[in-house]
């Protein structure tokens, strides 16, 4: 569960993140929706401990990120923005170092490689380096490298920018099949996802929250019944 | 510790898994030879030590080490892989620890792979292996101390070449820090006792002694508490610009 209060982050005199709070349960995929320089990276950047916070609180499966940010890490898979990993490694190089920085070992470790190679379709690329992959491999390899040691909390910025429909649809599928125990914050550009896959969708721009409800409940709120028209009318503030 | 070997098992692989292994340590073996001989006259000298090999390393690390050292944060920043780093579950200290002892071991492995000068000097003459042994923990130490300032550096810029030429010029500073050039700088406007207190972080009066195969445990709490001190600066940078 997260657990977030108040929380802002200023950037000298430009404020990115103004007094958010919400809450996510385990169960939930809430997608976070926004036009580019909301807040939605910033905000994931907070919860996963890299950028601190300038006020408010984060607590992660009970552990506050600013006084126990190792034990909150443990617990948090999370993909960055445009999903950057060590280029010189091959995937399996990688994995084998993510699964040592995860304290993964034995069975479990050969177990989890092979279900995340085999869910991300990584196979015949596993020897190749990732410098030399396509966005959609490197994408993948980062999103298997997040979800490698079966978190509990699932943070994921554009999970699926630089997919083709098809591979979309498989990550879209894999999100929605481990989505039932866990926490999952998605940041997305792509609003017909939010349909696909959100149970939750929070609409933030210039570090506020507008909008904060299921994507049915955001629908009925707009005379239109496409999510486009739903995200424009809310972010320019035609509709509250 | 186990992260940090984790981190270290990774960076020291990577050197391998690029050219820049291999061209570090040609480049170095090449020019630690040409400095050996040509500068130093280790035939002419006539004498079986290697005093003209270790005397040049300072200069030959002036220009090597920082080329190592810049790529460690620097790079991380430039593609983003720090954000990678700083969220996976191991703290700023660690990964500052396992990045320059990667490092360090590797530039360790170019310095034993000048071993064939050492069977040389054994084939022409009896030197004292003992003082050859001392004078090589008294080289690797000061690659410490070059490595040590440079990564710290690297983590204050995105840009390597900038990274590169600050490093150069701080530890050349460091290197001089006993010569006129640096101390005249000084004693115009400092008081004496700090100009003398500069004058002792010199790493040449350091190196010198070690080089002849003197260890003094005053030279190696130096290299060391040298290295502490801009490691532990290096964690503070690395924690303050990370997500710059």
């Amino acid at each position: 569960m997260i657990k977030i209060n108040n929380l802002s982050k200023k950037f000298g005199h430009l404020t990115a993140v103004e007094n958010i709070s919400f809450q996510v349960e385990p169960g939930e995929v809430l997608g976070f929706l926004g036009p580019n320089g909301a807040g939605k990276s910033t905000t994931m950047k907070m919860i996963t401990g890299f950028l601190t916070p300038t006020g408010g609180e984060i607590e992660v499966s009970g552990f506050n990120v600013a006084k126990d940010p190792i034990e909150v890490k443990k617990r948090i898979g999370y993909l960055p923005e445009g999903a950057p990993s060590y280029g010189e490694m091959t995937p399996a190089q990688y994995l084998e170092f993510i699964a040592q920085v995860r304290q993964l070992s034995g069975q479990k470790k050969t177990d989890r490689n092979k279900v995340v190679i085999q869910q991300l379709h990584l196979d015949k690329v596993l020897n190749q380096s990732i410098d030399t992959l396509s966005k959609g491999f490197k994408r993948r390899v980062g999103l298997a490298q997040a979800i490698l040691h079966d978190p509990e909390v699932l943070i994921l910025d554009e999970p699926t920018d630089g997919l083709d429909p098809n591979q979309k649809f498989e990550v879209r599928e894999l999100i929605k099949n481990i989505a039932p125990d866990k926490v999952i914050i998605i940041s997305t550009h792509i609003l017909s996802e939010v349909d696909a896959i959100c149970s939750r969708a929070i609409i933030i721009a210039d570090g506020k929250i507008l909008a904060d409800d299921t994507p049915e409940g955001l629908r009925s709120k707009s005379s239109s019944d496409k999510m486009d028209d739903i995200f424009r009318e809310i972010t320019s503030g035609a509709i509250s | 510790m186990r992260n940090i070997t984790t981190i270290f098992k990774r960076e020291l692989s990577s050197y391998f898994a690029t050219p820049v292994a291999y061209v570090f340590i040609v480049i170095f073996l090449i020019m630690s030879g040409a400095m050996t001989f040509y500068l130093g006259g280790l035939y002419e000298r006539g004498q079986a030590d290697l005093n003209p090999f270790f005397q040049y390393h300072p200069w030959l690390y002036l220009f090597l080490v920082p080329a190592i050292a810049m790529r460690l944060w620097a790079e991380e920043r430039k593609s983003g892989s720090i954000e990678l780093l700083m969220t996976l579950p191991i703290t700023v200290g660690q990964s500052v620890i396992g990045k320059f002892l990667a490092a360090w071991i590797f530039i360790g492995i170019a310095l034993v792979l000048t071993f064939p000068i050492w069977i040389t000097i054994n084939y022409l003459g009896n030197p004292d292996n003992g003082v050859i042994l001392a004078a090589y923990l008294g080289s690797f130490l000061m690659a410490g101390g070059f490595l040590a300032i440079g990564s710290c550096i690297s983590a204050l810029t995105k840009n390597q070449v900038i990274a590169f030429i600050i490093t150069v010029v701080i530890c050349f500073l460091f290197l001089l820090a006993g010569s006129p050039l640096v101390l005249n700088f000084f004693k115009a406007w400092i008081p004496q006792n700090i100009v003398d207190a500069i004058s002792s972080l010199s790493f040449l009066t350091h190196y010198a002694s070690l080089a002849k195969g003197v260890i003094d445990l005053r030279d190696i709490i130096y290299f060391v508490s040298l290295i502490g001190f801009w490691l532990y600066a290096n964690t503070i940078i690395v924690e303050m610009k990370k997500a710059d």
